[in-house]
């Protein structure tokens, strides 16, 4: 059965509190997830109190202060800090999104920060990502063609170019991914909205002569049809794309292709 | 614990290539039942009050009983893929989950089997 309670050494307990330093009138808390490989500890429930009159506004710049002034120890991924890398990808107040395009305002109460849900952590707030990245690589993501590559570039009409808007910007952050019920349950298997909006992206190119065999690779009970259109994907998505659409436009295309 | 490399693991047996006519069938038995299922309310609703002798003449109509042989096919074996899709998504164990597919489809075609026979036995002994 599909496990619904966290295994006994997963369940978070206790933590510590860092209260904020000096007199700051303007203290927003911050609950952060905590779990270090090293130790045989549980994982706990950091709070961090920081003076939001000396923090950038996103939670991103919050976690930097922590880290940089209160706690050396915490741990997460980050690079662009301007939502175009996907490295800082995090649950933040219940919802997957980048730390780094989240307002700290936007929170009302405490800010709750864990790793991205269903996922192996590494440490803290830094999820392993192995499996997801090897279901990118088994789609193969690359423009195939057997026809004799060009003296120039490939070219696309205005609106065979369209067809990819909504589907390039995807930064592969994997907030839809592990927020899906159905990759939570099957993910050893079902592709996840991720996996199957990049799919899309070669399949929708009409430069890419693959899309037969890419279909096939996708037929499969499993790997795209775990997807029940709970369309949590689409509601994540810190870029405002819609996996949940792409995956429909996948089934349609195994319809079509049948007669 | 497995060495396996992670693209391996990924690829594991391959794509079973099916997949897709379970799901056309879902959706085509959905929208099948649509007006099946408005039609059997109107039609049940509108004999409320008949006696046994005026019920068995009218699901032993040919209309009716196509009618309700559709309605009957469709409701079952839309059930059966549904439930088929419940447990593929928690069941974990290979065991269980064949063992339990296998029950649930005998009973939906079993149900739908006693349903059909019984309209039969109207139209043809009515």
């Amino acid at each position: 059965m599909a496990e619904f309670a966290l295994p006994a050494n997963s369940k978070p307990k206790g933590g510590q509190t860092h209260p904020v330093t000096g007199s700051g009138k303007n203290v927003k808390t911050f609950k952060v997830y905590r779990w270090n490989p090293d130790d045989e500890a549980n994982p706990s429930i950091d709070t961090y109190q920081v003076d939001l009159d000396d923090c950038g506004p996103m939670v991103l710049d919050a976690l930097i202060k922590i880290k940089n002034e209160t706690d050396s120890t915490l741990t997460f991924r980050r690079s662009c800090r301007e939502g175009v890398c996907g490295s800082c990808a995090m649950n933040i107040d219940g919802t997957n999104t980048l730390a780094c395009t989240k307002y700290i305002s936007d929170v009302d109460d405490e800010v709750k920060v864990y790793p991205l849900p269903h996922m192996p952590v590494v440490k803290d707030l830094v999820p392993d990502l192995t499996h997801v990245y090897a279901q990118y690589t088994s789609i193969e993501p690359w423009l195939k063609s057997a026809s004799t590559a060009p003296e120039r570039e490939r070219l696309q009409s205005p609106e065979e170019r369209e067809k990819l808007d909504g589907l390039w910007e995807c930064i592969l952050c994997f907030c839809c991914s592990t927020s899906c019920p159905s990759y939570w349950w099957n993910g050893d298997r079902y592709l996840g909205p991720a996996i199957l909006l990049q799919a899309y992206r070669w399949i929708a190119d009409s430069r890419d002569e693959d899309t037969g065999s890419r279909l096939d690779n996708l037929e499969d009970p499993f790997r795209l049809y775990r997807c029940h259109t709970i369309m949590n994907c689409t509601r994540t998505c810190p870029k405002s794309l819609n996996p949940a659409k792409a995956i429909a436009e996948i089934k349609k295309l195994m319809v079509e292709r049948r007669g | 614990m497995s060495l396996r490399s992670p693209i391996g693991r990924v690829r594991g047996l391959g794509s079973a290539k099916e997949g897709v006519s379970h799901w056309w069938s879902q959706r085509m038995t959905a929208v099948a039942l649509v007006p099946l299922t408005l039609w059997f309310v109107a039609a049940v609703t509108s004999h409320v009050g008949a006696d046994h002798a005026e019920m068995a003449a009218w699901v032993g109509s040919p209309v009716t009983a196509g009618l309700f042989i559709l309605l009957i096919a469709a409701t079952f074996y839309h059930a059966y893929l549904g439930l088929q899709t419940v447990i593929e998504d928690y069941f974990h164990s290979e065991a269980a989950k064949v063992v339990t597919l296998v029950l649930i489809k005998g009973a939906c075609l079993v149900l739908a089997l006693i349903g059909v026979l019984s309209v039969l036995t109207l139209l043809f002994e009515g």
